[in-house]
């Protein structure tokens, strides 16, 4: 019935094998299997964003990938971020700005902010409503979010 | 200069912590050992006869702990609607069965048929596929219209599909006909104010846990009101007494209405943990969730106004066709009649109003709350008769408004509220200026240049928050009061856990409450914590919707924080040797009016816990007050709204180029949370009047079941928001003088948006009144194409 294959891969630092159910996608295995639940469903069809994270330096969806095509990836996830100095500005210009209210949205709008940001691009507001179209958050309209991300980059212009 | 800490700052949220670091719990967070996974089986047609469900094979299937269906809640109670309507002849609503997994007939499209319950997710879906139903798909009714004109009916036993014919004030019905024979001028507008789907991003879940060895039942759930669930699942559906049930909503990933109700996911995890002895765990897809989440408005409308030769409104007549769905969701009830009806007067002193509502039966997802609930319906129909009036009349759309508007406090209006308090110019004004509508013409101009038709729009609202007085709702109808509660719990050393009913899920109660005590104390407010969300360490409270938690949630703290400080004066009083009446307290520290004598507060709570040096004749020991704190009316928050559009003459696109909101929250405790709550709402508003609909098809087929159909704002999507609260008449009635936020952006956005390109039509010669939202650029395309 259901077919399992062990992956080996790099999870926030640290390796990881595990043997998945080949049907298994990357957001479940890390929340059902691994415990951590910063990476967060929202609507398993790669529309809505909340389980954006990292796999080999690319932000993806983790409801889009198979677990068992991170085989021999790294993978980083909010909590290794959290983990880590790298993010750390943009965490705090996301609380200083109110970028964030329930916090469901939060983890994926900050690794699509984060690829933003450390794509060096530029204080744009349009720019930026763009780049994290790909991200719902149903609590803040969006406002907040563009201004957290223009604050980092260091021009809070209004568009 | 504003405010570091305390009422009136910005304070930093303290729950961004948890949540930027991957640290929240959210209920699909919880796993408890041992948990068997729920699947459920819903039904693919929206109304049809369950002739049989074979099990057998499924329940073979590797996995499978045990299938449920209607059989097994034979005898169970069905979910309990909390509010009953008295129709305009004085008899209660229709009001049907709603069993928690389907009996005899299936009613909508997600009506759950049976519960697969097996080790692993996987498992139990793959089992629900083994299920073979037999089932005799029957003629649906999905039109209101054809619902109550002889329609296919949805429950047999019922009458007909109406769940009541409501009319408000039954008793002015001659007297605004009258009116009416006698105006100078009336405007009628039929429209729609479309079905929508709350989608907060985090669906639902529910976990339901039962202890054989204490006969305890636990369930987590995504509630935005925990004690009401356990009152609702434990007294009407699974008879366990409360202090058998515990319900737990840690954190949640928004509500917005969606997650008040009482859901049979919730009773079904809760009675199937207890029938296999293992925890049952259930999340929602987010398919799932379109056809089982509560859905939103949903209303057909005609408004008639009836105007002087002068342009003074004379009275107001609307018929109302409201969709309950397929059964009785919680509160659906009041939505379209108190929550709708008591507002028609919006911000004018229109002498006479009758409302008229059917609220109708049909294969439909129920509807019920969705942020604003009756009130943005209310707004909708009221400022957009008002903007076709102003046309009709050759009146400016804002004199029109002026010159009708309430400006003597506290209004009694003619549909049973009395406004306590408010100034409806300040906040015209305020937006007229932010808005820039001086210089309006010379970016029509700009625009016009580039090929684009620019128009603005104007929403003046007032809504009703604070929900409510339970003396008065009870007549109305509900079953349930709506005061909140406050324990709070000063400890040793000083620090002090305050444990309330209201229940956060974005809002940040756990940053802006402490601000409230703080102030009060004169401590930091790091001194306080907040507890929310779990029946078994709150006292019994009404949970968070209606834009409640601060007006009443927030008066029961003062309350209780107020008895606290009471009683701590009468211990600093036998420290110090002085009488209470003396007692002072400031900035934490208790003196003797007029002396040099004090004693801070970190020594008077170790007095109360410590008690060697205190007066145990005439005080008990320890520091710790409940408050239930039951508003004596609603609060008012109005405000105006303006919106300019750009639309695109050849695809019917609209833009919004500037959205300019002013409000009226009465105080304001944290003015960036309040910012943020206007801005949710808004982008909701304007979801709601440019991309979002629910659609059914002739069938009831649900045709937006998915974020590639239903349509969510997304950050390109919507405006800069320049938003205003400076104008405060702070409310009278509570003692911190709010009124409540989370609503009012998504109530005054959709009238100001369509009446923006409404102007931006009628300004390039095009003869259109109305458009029905989303005005997506197909139907605004048509309307300009004639």
């Amino acid at each position: 019935m259901t077919q399992t294959q062990t992956i080996s891969l790099t999870i926030n630092g640290e390796a990881v094998t595990a043997t998945v159910p080949v049907r298994s996608n990357l957001v479940d295995f890390l929340r059902n299997d691994l415990g951590l639940t910063g990476s967060h469903v929202g609507c398993e069809h790669g529309v809505c964003g909340a389980c954006t994270l990292e796999v080999d330096g690319a932000m993806i969806r983790g409801c889009l990938m198979l677990a068992v095509q991170a085989d021999g990836a790294t993978v980083t996830t909010v909590e290794g971020l959290a983990d880590s100095p790298r993010g750390q500005a943009l965490r705090d210009a996301f609380h200083r700005r109110n970028a964030l209210q329930c916090g469901y949205c939060t983890p994926g709008m900050l690794a699509s902010a984060l690829e933003y940001v450390e794509a060096g691009r530029p204080a744009d507001r349009a720019a930026i409503r763009e780049h994290i179209s790909g991200n719902y958050c149903r609590c803040t309209g969006y406002q907040a979010v563009v201004d957290a991300i223009c604050d980092l980059i260091g021009q809070g212009a209004k568009a | 200069m504003p405010k570091d800490s305390g009422i009136g700052a910005s304070s930093k949220r303290r729950e961004d912590v948890r949540f930027l670091t991957g640290r929240g719990k959210y209920t699909d967070d919880i796993n408890l050992r041992g948990q068997a996974y729920v699947h459920f089986l819903r039904s693919d047609v929206a109304h049809g006869r369950i002739n049989g469900i074979d099990t057998g094979e499924a329940a073979a299937m590797p996995g499978v702990v045990r299938i449920f269906t209607g059989a097994d809640f034979e005898g169970v109670g069905g979910l309990p609607c909390g509010w009953q309507v008295t129709d305009r002849h004085g008899n209660p609503m229709q009001e049907p069965a709603h069993p928690i997994l389907a009996q005899g007939k299936v009613r909508h499209v997600g009506d759950p048929i049976a519960a697969v319950v097996a080790d692993s997710y996987a498992q139990a879906r793959d089992a629900a596929e083994a299920i073979v139903l037999d089932i005799e798909e029957l003629p649906a009714v999905i039109d209101m219209k054809a619902a109550v004109e002889g329609g296919p009916k949805v429950h047999d036993d019922l009458e007909s599909n109406l769940c009541y014919d409501w009319g408000f004030v039954e008793e002015n019905k001659d007297a605004v006909n009258a009116a009416f024979e006698a105006a100078a001028h009336v405007t009628t507008l039929e429209l729609k104010n479309q079905r929508l789907v709350a989608n907060p991003m985090e669906p639902r879940v529910a976990v339901g846990d039962y202890a054989p060895g204490t006969g305890d039942s636990t369930l987590y759930t995504t509630s935005q009101n925990p004690h009401v669930i356990r009152l609702l699942m434990g007294a009407f559906v699974l008879g366990i007494p409360e202090h058998k049930l515990r319900v737990v909503a840690p954190d949640v990933g928004g509500g917005f209405g969606s997650k008040i109700f009482h859901y049979a996911e919730e009773a079904f995890c809760t009675f199937a943990a207890k029938a296999i002895e293992r925890p049952v765990k259930w999340t929602s897809s987010r398919s799932e969730a379109f056809m089982s989440d509560a859905h939103g408005r949903d209303h057909v409308t005609k408004i008639e106004l009836a105007l002087d030769a002068d342009g003074m409104f004379q009275a107001i007549r609307t018929e109302t066709f409201a969709n309950m769905g397929a059964y009785l969701s919680t509160f659906a009830p009041s939505v379209p009649t108190w929550l709708h009806g008591t507002l028609m007067a919006g911000n004018y002193k229109t002498p006479l109003i009758y409302v008229n509502v059917k609220a109708v039966f049909t294969n439909t997802v129920p509807v019920d709350a969705y942020r604003g609930a009756g009130r943005p319906e209310a707004t909708f129909q009221l400022e957009r008769v008002i903007d076709k009036a102003a046309r009709e009349m050759g009146i400016d759309p804002v004199e029109l408004r002026r010159k009708n508007f309430i400006t003597e406090f506290p209004y009694a209006t003619p549909v049973a509220v009395e406004y306590d308090t408010g100034d409806y110019n300040a906040t015209l004004d305020k937006a007229l200026e932010v808005a820039d509508v001086s210089g309006f013409e010379a970016r029509r101009a700009a625009s016009a240049a580039k090929g684009k038709w620019r128009g603005l729009g104007l929403n003046c609202y007032i809504e009703a928050c604070g929900i409510a007085p339970s003396a008065l709702v009870g007549q109305l109808g509900a079953r349930a009061g709506l005061y909140e509660s406050a324990t709070v719990r000063v400890n040793a050393t000083g620090g002090l856990v305050v444990m309330t009913g209201s229940h956060s899920h974005g809002q940040g109660h756990e940053t802006a409450f402490p601000q409230v005590i703080a102030e009060m104390i004169g401590i930091d407010e790091s001194m306080i914590e907040i507890v929310h969300g779990d029946t078994a360490n709150s006292p019994m409270g009404m949970g968070t919707y209606g834009s409640r938690s601060l007006a009443v949630g927030g008066s029961a703290m003062v309350r209780a924080t107020e008895k606290i400080i009471n009683k701590a004066k009468k211990i600093a009083a036998h420290l110090l040797e002085a009488s209470d009446a003396d007692i002072e307290l400031k900035d934490g520290q208790f003196s003797v009016a007029g002396t040099d004598k004090s004693v801070a507060w970190g020594d008077v709570t170790l007095a109360a816990y410590v008690p060697h040096n205190y007066p145990l004749e005439d005080l008990e020991p320890g520091l710790e007050e409940t408050a239930f704190y039951d508003p004596s009316n609603f609060t008012y928050p109005a405000g105006t709204y303006i919106c300019e559009v750009e639309v695109d003459p050849d695809t019917g696109k609209v833009s919004i180029e500037r959205f300019t909101a002013a409000d009226d929250f009465g105080n304001v405790v944290n003015p960036m949370i309040v910012e943020g709550q206007v801005h949710g709402g808004l982008a909701q508003g304007i979801g709601q009047a440019l991309l979002e609909s629910c659609v059914y098809d002739a069938n009831g087929q649900i045709l937006s079941a998915s974020y590639m159909d239903y349509a969510m704002p997304r950050a390109d999507d919507v405006p800069y928001y320049s938003v205003d609260h400076s104008c405060q008449t702070p409310c009278t009635h509570n003692p911190l003088g709010v009124k409540g936020c989370g609503e009012a952006g998504a109530i005054g956005s959709p009238p100001a948006v369509v009446n923006a390109v409404v102007d931006a039509l009628q300004r390039n010669g095009k003869d259109v009144t109305h458009i029905d939202m989303p005005l997506s650029p197909a139907r605004v395309w048509a309307a300009m194409n004639g």
